[in-house]
């Protein structure tokens, strides 16, 4: 059934559709209204779970951490500030190889405040060991939280699905809501193979001496690995099952495109559009919307850039001295390749500032009259 | 207790916890009390960090371990699992030591106490960071010598009164327990057991190294705290109703001082000024008394 709602709104009903059971929250602006939605969804009995309403986010993911570990399918959201104050736990979820799944509404990190849209929050979680999901409709983020659990629960790593704050989080959408039946199909409950419980005790996260430590990251590095394929996996039975499916990244108009402009998120949409002119003038251009970033799909990337000529990069975030964080991941999975791409590297969005038509019209304008970048990311948008 | 009961042990040996620290006595016997149908929710401190290496440990009851600042949260998502499989026989038990309940841990801990979360949260007060190796923490008395309060910077303020902030969230059930009194202590813990909501139990942990005694007194100490009225044995229930276990002897508080090298910097008057800090808080404890079992 289609209904019109928001994105945040979006992940409740994927959230409801996936019967969680244990819930734990703090709200942040633009997550807010996702556990607002969630705590009336409970309250009113639609669902049926324990919603615990803590009080730090730090908290909200330790708490969800230990009802995973119990044996309880777990969601949690937040945003910026809030998936900073979770760190340390969110290396605790994976290290436990907990199977969280959380909704991180995309919102810049102060200092000046800022609650308006930026990917740097997440993408500085990158090295947690979560897998991250970016998406670009209210729709893809419903899917993509029923898709989460099954990925999360095969692979036993947590899973983070990224929405824009503000551009996806808050903006009304048609969305079809897929019926309960079906989502229990494609998404069994949560038996894990190991719990705390009293009937077969364990020992959960004691110390691991320094010639132990590194086995339990290489298996989590391999199950990290391997969940590249798990993700395709789901996403084909769930198109099977839905009709709708989105892989580890998307392509338009790549065909014959030598230039690709490669982003994530809500700034895909608009350059579809200014992808499409370009297209009608006759410039070989296409677009890839990256959707996985973690594990980073280095050797399908290497696959579909094999022989383009240039790519340009529009990340939402900046590492500073560094550059933008996509681009960074980007440049070291093509060195290896035979036939890379020039790579152009582009900062646009930060702190919430629209990326428009023209915003990527500039970005595209400088890649195609460039024959090299300009050895620094070009910065769009600053105040002269 | 019968020599049966005694069989029922849930912290073995191979702990790493030092010669006669009183940590692993407190843990004993609450493991004890409480049974095998327990889920233990742990954390750094001395506790979380020596109780075994993988793959081996101690511990013979399902045991949680989660950072820091986090066992009230962690303690209420097992608690919410349980809960939504039914299970409500299964008692969850938080334990930290004074770092993980005065400092780091106290604001997931006041909030599962405000929630009124269904679990016992066990504080072992060892009086500092002993873990780390003996910083002081809002536990650490007046006057202690610690590794960040030298002889010549003593510690100035007086000990966080925890269990006053415990009481103030009108919990169910708080007591404070000491291993000098095992009964009084495992009644206690059976108590909390049986009572719903949040329950706080605080355990006084003398710690040998930390504190600059010699590790067989470690009992002795224990008791002349509660005889000396340093460490009174009282519960209170629902935020109001305040129960004495034990009437002090009134010792001295020098003969719990002396044999304590982390006192040994006090200037004159000093043992004094401890002795009219003792005689005043307890009289402000026993105004609020409502009955004495003696």
């Amino acid at each position: 059934m289609k209904k019109l709602m928001t994105g945040n709104s979006a992940v409740s009903h994927g959230v409801m559709l996936s019967r969680v059971e244990v819930i734990s929250a703090y709200p942040i602006t633009p997550q807010t209204t996702i556990v607002e939605e969630l705590s009336e969804i409970c309250a009113d009995g639609r669902m049926k779970a324990k919603f615990i309403r803590v009080e730090s986010e730090h908290s909200a993911m330790a708490c969800v951490a230990a009802a995973s570990a119990t044996g309880a399918r777990v969601f949690t959201a937040t945003s910026s500030h809030g998936l900073a104050y979770m760190h340390e736990m969110l290396h605790w979820a994976s290290g436990t190889r907990l199977p969280v799944v959380m909704v991180n509404a995309n919102r810049t990190l102060g200092s000046p405040w800022n609650i308006w849209c930026e990917q740097g929050d997440s993408l500085a979680q990158r090295d947690t060991g979560w897998l991250q999901l970016y998406c670009q409709s209210a729709q893809e983020a419903l899917d993509t939280v029923i898709q989460a659990f099954r990925i999360a629960e095969e692979i036993l790593l947590p899973v983070m699905v990224l929405v824009d704050g503000f551009f996806l989080s808050h903006t009304a959408e048609p969305v079809d809501v897929p019926d309960q039946d079906m989502v229990d199909r494609f998404l069994p409950p949560f038996r894990p193979r190991y719990k705390l419980t009293t009937e077969d005790p364990h020992t959960f996260n004691i110390m691991a001496d320094p010639s132990l430590f590194i086995s339990f990251r290489h298996e989590a590095q391999k199950a990290m690995e391997g969940s590249k394929k798990v993700v395709r996996r789901v996403d084909g039975e769930y198109k099977s099952l839905f009709g709708r499916g989105y892989g580890l990244f998307e392509k338009f108009r790549c065909n014959d495109a030598e230039v690709i402009l490669l982003t994530m998120g809500t700034a895909a949409s608009t350059a579809r559009e200014v992808i499409e002119a370009y297209r009608q003038r006759g410039k070989k251009v296409g677009l890839c919307r990256l959707r996985m970033f973690r594990p980073f799909p280095a050797e399908e990337l290497i696959k579909f850039l094999n022989g383009r000529k240039k790519v340009a990069v529009l990340d939402r975030d900046n590492s500073l001295g560094a550059g933008g964080i996509v681009a960074q991941e980007l440049k070291a999975a093509l060195y290896p390749a035979a036939r890379k791409p020039k790579v152009f590297e582009f900062i646009a969005g930060l702190g919430g500032q629209d990326i428009t038509p023209e915003t990527i019209q500039g970005i595209i304008e400088i890649t195609l009259n460039n024959s090299a970048p300009a050895g620094v990311p070009i910065w769009m948008g600053v105040q002269k | 207790m019968n020599a049966k009961e005694l069989l029922d042990e849930y912290l073995g040996s191979g702990h790493g916890c030092c010669p006669g620290c009183a940590m692993p006595i407190v843990m004993r016997t609450a493991f004890h009390a409480l049974g095998e149908n327990t889920i233990a929710v742990i954390t750094a401190g001395c506790f979380g960090t020596i109780s075994g290496t993988f793959p081996t440990s101690p511990i013979k009851l399902a045991t949680y371990n989660t950072p820091f600042a986090s066992v009230g949260a962690a303690a209420s998502g097992v608690r919410a699992a349980l809960d939504m499989k039914g299970d409500t026989k299964t008692a969850v038990l938080g334990v930290a030591g004074d770092g993980g309940t005065f400092d780091i841990g106290i604001q997931a801990l006041s909030a599962a106490a405000e929630r009124n979360e269904d679990f016992i949260y066990l504080c072992y007060d060892n009086e500092a960071y002993m873990n780390t190796g003996i910083q002081r923490s809002s536990a650490t008395p007046w006057g202690a010598w610690t590794t960040t309060t030298p002889p010549s910077n003593l510690k100035s303020q007086p000990k966080k009164d925890i269990v006053e902030i415990m009481v103030a969230h009108r919990i169910a059930y708080v007591a404070t327990a000491s291993i000098a009194y095992p009964e009084d202590f495992t009644r206690k813990l059976k108590k909390a057991k049986e009572t719903r909501g949040f329950k706080f139990i605080y355990a006084f942990s003398p710690c040998p190294v930390g504190w600059r005694f010699s590790s067989e007194l470690t009992i002795r100490l224990a008791r002349l705290a509660v005889q000396t009225k340093i460490f009174p044995l009282y519960e209170v229930e629902n935020g109001e109703r305040y129960i004495l276990n034990e009437e002090p002897e009134g010792i001295p508080v020098s003969e719990y001082l002396k044999p304590q090298g982390r006192f040994s910097f006090l200037r004159e008057g000093d043992m004094e000024r401890i002795q009219e800090n003792v005689d005043r808080e307890w009289k402000r404890l026993m105004s609020r008394m409502e009955r004495r079992t003696l």
